[in-house]
């Protein structure tokens, strides 16, 4: 880990106004994934801004109708939440999908959403990657790619994003509140992230003087038929090679809203409209689900160890969908 | 080295960073005043400055679970973990669970049911299951396994360390219900 200053701040204003001076500076929550990427040489802050005295640790109606998640409060805190497990279970399940429980008792909601891709190539810093530095080439593409994107992915980046958490939150459309030293703004879930394109380097639309303040999920939270569905090399404690948030609200045996979202397919949570088009109205029947999970990854692409998460991504989004119907839960 | 007190931002420009700065710890029930490094993990504070080696370092990434100890009473990874960041905190780790010569019920429990071989993931899995115990959330064998998934035991003594987990909870609920 190389050296650095340290400043812990009281109040969000005088957060934003650090980071702002210093370009050099990051903030520091959970630490789980930032003193990692620190001890891997990966990250190399100057001076690290620690946030975690703010008071954004609670968890709060919001006027509308829905809840208020603050940046601060711990992912097992919000999982075990009783608001949170009552009308948002599907976020509480894709919580405790991930990590650890020690983790979860550290990571932060605000930090799960800025944690970075766990490709391989990323962590080593002996091999070329174009996001840890801009046009050195990437090494996965060509390389060892089984936890690789099929969706979105360029021929800069084929990076995944690693969030259980945030694969609920792009299905139940929450939004992200932020703050700078010039104000406040919105920025809805599908817009945070961003795709790799010719700037991998940039995994989302924060810009680096804001930080979260909140994540504000709407009153709409799909609590009588959802599935959080997790595929992974082993039963617990890894992170996904695909999974898949289903959401789903039912008129009798019909569809009336269908949201899809998955995991560890692409540079970040992936939604597909025509897909949920394909569902909306439709009898929940498995020629549906087929056609629907034949829909999201119709223009994905394999690099060579990953191709079987293209059939993989669909036999999880029926069983995810069955699953939604069912309301049994997954093995 | 240079030392000085924690830089409070509060409408002021922060002064030059000291190399090192002084915090308050309450580790295992005994105070504690310190001058850490910022990049001092809490795990390499314990066992490097303070020789509580009980606390292993494993992985150091957060992977294995062995350096986990207790901070306010919840289960973390100590090397994840900057010291600096715990200021004002109390630690717990496996030297402070006994009560003077009589272990902790987790440690009895993990004696009578051999739950461990080379016992190097040990005192990280015995922290780990007293917090997943005071959480509450497991109740039965498979809560067991998913909640102490943090913990990875090569040795291999996973049945042996939830039957142990298991006789523990089972005895605190037979207290709390009696």
């Amino acid at each position: 880990m190389n050296n650095f200053s340290y400043t812990r701040v009281s109040d969000v204003a005088s957060a934003v106004r650090e980071i702002a001076a210093d370009t050099t500076a990051k903030f520091i929550a959970g630490g789980t994934n930032l003193v990692d990427l620190m001890k891997e040489n990966v990250a190399r802050p100057g001076r690290l801004i620690d946030i975690t005295r703010l008071p954004l640790n609670k968890i709060e109606a919001t006027e509308d109708g829905g809840l208020r998640l603050g940046a601060l409060v711990k992912n097992a805190d919000t999982a075990y939440d009783e608001t949170v497990r009552a009308r948002y279970p599907l976020l509480s399940k894709a919580i405790l999908a991930g990590a650890s429980a020690q983790l979860r008792n550290m990571a932060t909601n605000g930090g799960s959403l800025m944690q970075r891709t766990r490709c391989y190539c990323f962590y080593d810093t002996a091999t070329p990657c174009n996001k840890r530095e801009p046009a050195a080439g990437c090494s996965a593409l060509d390389g060892f790619n089984r936890i690789h994107a099929i969706l979105g992915a360029s021929d800069q980046c084929i990076a995944t994003h690693p969030s259980d958490m945030c694969v609920a939150l792009a299905a139940l459309e929450a939004s992200v509140q932020v703050q700078s030293s010039e104000g406040q703004r919105q920025i809805p879930f599908a817009k945070f992230h961003r795709l790799p394109g010719d700037t991998p380097q940039i995994d989302n639309t924060l810009q680096p003087y804001e930080m979260i303040t909140s994540i504000d999920l709407p009153p709409k939270s799909f609590a009588g038929n959802y599935c959080y569905l997790k595929l992974r090399d082993r039963a617990s404690y890894a992170f996904a090679l695909v999974s898949v948030a289903a959401a789903l609200e039912m008129d009798g045996d019909r569809i009336s809203t269908a949201r899809l979202a998955l995991g560890g397919v692409a540079h970040k949570p992936w939604r597909d409209g025509e897909a949920e088009e394909i569902l909306n109205g439709k009898p929940a029947s498995l020629k549906n689900f087929q056609q629907a999970a034949a829909a999201v990854v119709r223009n994905a692409k394999g690099y060579g160890e990953n191709d079987f998460k293209i059939e993989l991504a669909q036999h999880a989004i029926v069983r995810a969908l069955q699953l939604a119907v069912s309301m049994e839960q997954p093995a | 080295m240079n030392q000085s007190r924690m830089p409070e931002v509060d409408g002021q420009a922060s002064p030059v960073p000291p190399s090192t700065h002084s915090i308050q710890l309450e580790i295992n029930g005994a105070a504690h005043a310190l001058d850490v490094a910022p990049w001092t993990t809490l795990l390499d504070l314990l066992r490097e400055h303070l020789d509580l080696t009980g606390t292993k370092k494993g992985c150091d990434h957060g992977q294995c679970g062995a350096c986990t100890v207790l901070v306010d009473g919840r289960r973390i990874n100590a090397c994840l973990s900057l010291a600096i960041m715990q200021d004002g905190a109390s630690i717990t780790t496996i030297e402070g669970l006994a009560d003077g010569d009589t272990l902790h019920p987790l440690q009895r429990a993990f004696v009578e049911h051999d739950a461990f071989q080379c016992g190097y993931c040990t005192p990280g899995q015995i922290c780990s299951a007293v917090g997943l115990i005071d959480e509450g959330h497991a109740q039965t064998r498979d809560d067991i396994r998913e909640l102490m998934s943090g913990n990875i035991c090569r040795c291999g003594a996973y049945p042996n360390i939830v039957a142990a987990i298991e006789q523990v909870m089972a005895a605190a609920r037979d207290d709390t219900s009696s």
